[in-house]
């Protein structure tokens, strides 16, 4: 049994303009000390299954009139808010995009931490701030004992990050959600943050599930992919899969997309036409068409599920895999590219 | 060599942070010379009510018939008033009066405005909006001294149920400002991650929405007060506050009415005594929120 098992969530906001489908049949399953890397654009319905997963998205408007979200065989759809508290950062933990505003300005940030473990351990006061302090060590903090009495905005926004996987990581939880950890970072302390994340992760065993928008970084630690467009999944696979032979054409364009420093000047860039559609009134067929560089008639009228391609790797596409490399080696051979 | 420099940072910030926040109030509140002005009448008004028995000269509610309507000068530091009793123990001792209603009708209000403000804003839906707001709306239809009245009426005399009323009066402008700060409070990224680490409701409320709700609070507090010892005299004048025999600013008022053209002492201090405490408050009120504006940040 997998550890976290996700099945057709579909996530609605009901709006006075009509209901929203943020996330419409999502499916995945995370293995423990597994890295599932979920990527789309803004608006594609990442955070809000991440949020679903949490049970954190407001009620009202929010509904889920389809799916199951199994924690080690329990559907979190299901559980009482009470029942949630307890599995909120003891089981499941989760990390927000920005640093500079997830710590509460008017405590220390020991005080935070230590909180967080006293939610979820029945420890005393004084053992809950060795764990503070060792866990400050753990991510790296300098001087954790002195630190952990300094409030928020003394600290960097690298270290608050840090900060915040320290209490994410406080309880030892078993799946760690990071909604985008480094994108309000630059770029040096990026890398610090999932070397960290990384190293943890080897360590604890936790599995993690990372939202972004930033290829590199799935590229780098993620076992498994999935994309996701306006609220579905669109292509998932293993991260190699995804990133050397991509079957859905929206994968494909993000990834032409994308300046290569080796190819830099060689080959042109292929932009992703267009902007995503709004989630209340789709296009007709299949979600992408309007932007992709492949479609045909049939697009238009066919909203294609998720189907398995290869063995293991499933796209949202009606073209056959060969039409699809087809296409490929031609746009390709136009823009330069070099396969 | 990351770890070198943070090491490096915090040994430039050895500064203790709260005792740093709580300097750099006083220094932007010591800016505004009203404000320290006004914090000068508050302080010397709260000395006066609590040393008010070694300042008096004489017991403020005995009566001299021989001695009546004496002016300034002649009858003590600020004359007697038409039943003997010396003005000026009775302007002291109608500090503690007013400082006390003033801080239990506020009292009562952040007692019940803020709890209320502050799950009515935190759990919203339902209840937040029909049941509260709209009771709050009604309330506040009503001109606060009516209001006030009304309820001192209905409860009956005396300072006590005075106070009250005063206290009542006030809640829906407690649980409008609790409200709607946290409104704003509660969609910060901290409650989110405080929720997404299993926190439970009533310590979100308690630990994160609420003090990072108080400072506009704090400056509606201070202005309450001062609101709060004018309408304390004017309950009191209007027969509804203090008996008549009790050195309330606003029943000495009451007192005076009827001597304006031949005893003008009597109503002329109890009334300067008012007028300076409520500017007192004012001008304190008006320094804490500059003081704790944002926007006045150096």
């Amino acid at each position: 049994m997998a550890m976290l098992e996700v099945n057709n969530l579909k996530t609605h906001f009901k709006t006075q303009d009509g209901v929203v489908k943020a996330v419409d049949g999502v499916s995945f399953s995370l293995e423990a000390g597994e890295i599932l890397g979920i990527v789309g654009e803004s608006g594609s319905g990442k955070s809000v299954t991440a949020l679903s997963i949490m049970q954190l998205n407001p009620k009202p408007p929010t509904e889920y009139p389809e799916g199951e979200i199994l924690f080690e065989g329990q559907n979190l759809l299901e559980v009482s808010e009470k029942r949630m508290q307890q599995i909120r950062g003891n089981d499941i933990a989760m990390i927000f995009q920005d640093p500079m505003t997830s710590l509460n300005p008017v405590f220390t940030v020991g005080n935070q931490i230590r909180e967080a473990i006293r939610i979820h351990q029945d420890v005393s006061k004084s053992e809950a701030q060795e764990k503070t302090v060792q866990v400050l060590r753990d991510v790296g903090i300098a001087n954790p004992e002195r630190r952990a009495k300094e409030y928020p905005h003394q600290f960097s926004g690298g270290m608050r990050q840090r900060a915040m996987i320290a209490m994410a990581l406080s309880c030892n939880p078993k799946v760690l959600i990071a909604d985008e950890p480094t994108t309000a970072l630059d770029v040096t302390i990026q890398a610090q943050i999932l070397e960290l994340m990384v190293g943890l992760q080897e360590k604890y065993g936790t599995a993690i599930v990372m939202i972004t928008h930033d290829l590199g970084v799935v590229s780098q630690l993620a076992d498994q992919v999935m994309v996701m467009y306006a609220g579905r999944a669109v292509e998932q696979a293993t991260t190699d899969e995804v990133f050397y032979d991509p079957l859905m054409p929206y994968s494909w364009s993000l990834l032409r997309a994308l300046p290569r420093l080796d190819t830099a000047g060689e080959v042109r860039l292929l932009p992703v036409k267009g902007a995503p559609p709004s989630l209340i009134f789709l296009p007709e067929g299949c979600n992408f068409n309007p932007r992709c560089p492949f479609v045909k008639d049939e697009c238009l009228k066919i909203d294609p599920d998720l189907y398995e391609k290869k063995p293991g790797h499933t796209a949202a596409c009606i073209l056959s895999v060969e039409e699809i490399e087809k296409n490929k080696s031609r746009v390709d051979a136009e823009l330069g590219v070099q396969t | 060599m990351s770890e070198a420099v943070t090491a490096e940072g915090s040994q430039t910030q050895a500064i203790q942070p709260r005792e740093r926040r709580l300097a750099g109030f006083w220094r932007r509140f010591r800016r505004n010379k009203l404000a320290v002005f006004g914090l000068a009448i508050v302080a010397v008004l709260l000395l006066t009510a609590l040393s008010a028995p070694l300042i008096a000269p004489s017991d403020p509610r005995a009566q001299d018939y021989a001695l009546t309507l004496q002016p300034p000068g002649v009858g003590g530091l600020m004359g007697t008033d038409s039943l003997g009793s010396d003005v000026f123990s009775r302007v002291i001792y109608g500090a503690r009066i007013s400082l006390m209603s003033s801080l239990i009708s506020v009292g009562l209000a952040l007692l019940v405005g803020v709890p209320v403000g502050l799950t009515s804003g935190y759990f919203r839906g339902f209840w937040d909006e029909w049941i509260v707001m709209r009771v709050v709306d009604s309330l506040q239809a009503f001109p606060f001294l009516i209001l006030a009245l009304v309820i001192a009426a209905v409860l009956g005399g005396g300072l006590g149920y005075a106070m009250i009323a005063i206290g009542i009066g006030f809640v829906p402008a407690f649980v409008r400002i609790t409200r709607a700060q946290v409104l704003s409070v509660r969609g910060r990224d901290y409650v989110d991650a405080a929720r997404a680490i299993g926190t439970g409701h009533t310590s979100i409320m308690l630990r994160h929405v609420l003090p990072n709700s108080l400072p506009p609070l704090l400056v509606q507090t201070t202005l309450a007060m001062g609101y709060a010892i004018i309408a304390e005299a004017t309950l009191s004048f209007l027969g509804l506050g203090a008996e008549p025999g009790e050195p309330s600013w606003g029943s000495m008022l009451f007192q005076a009415q009827a001597y304006l053209t031949s005893a003008w002492w009597m109503a002329f201090f109890p009334g300067m005594a008012i007028f300076f405490a409520v500017l007192g408050f004012n001008l304190l009120g008006d320094g804490v929120r500059e003081a704790l504006d944002p926007r006045t940040y150096d």
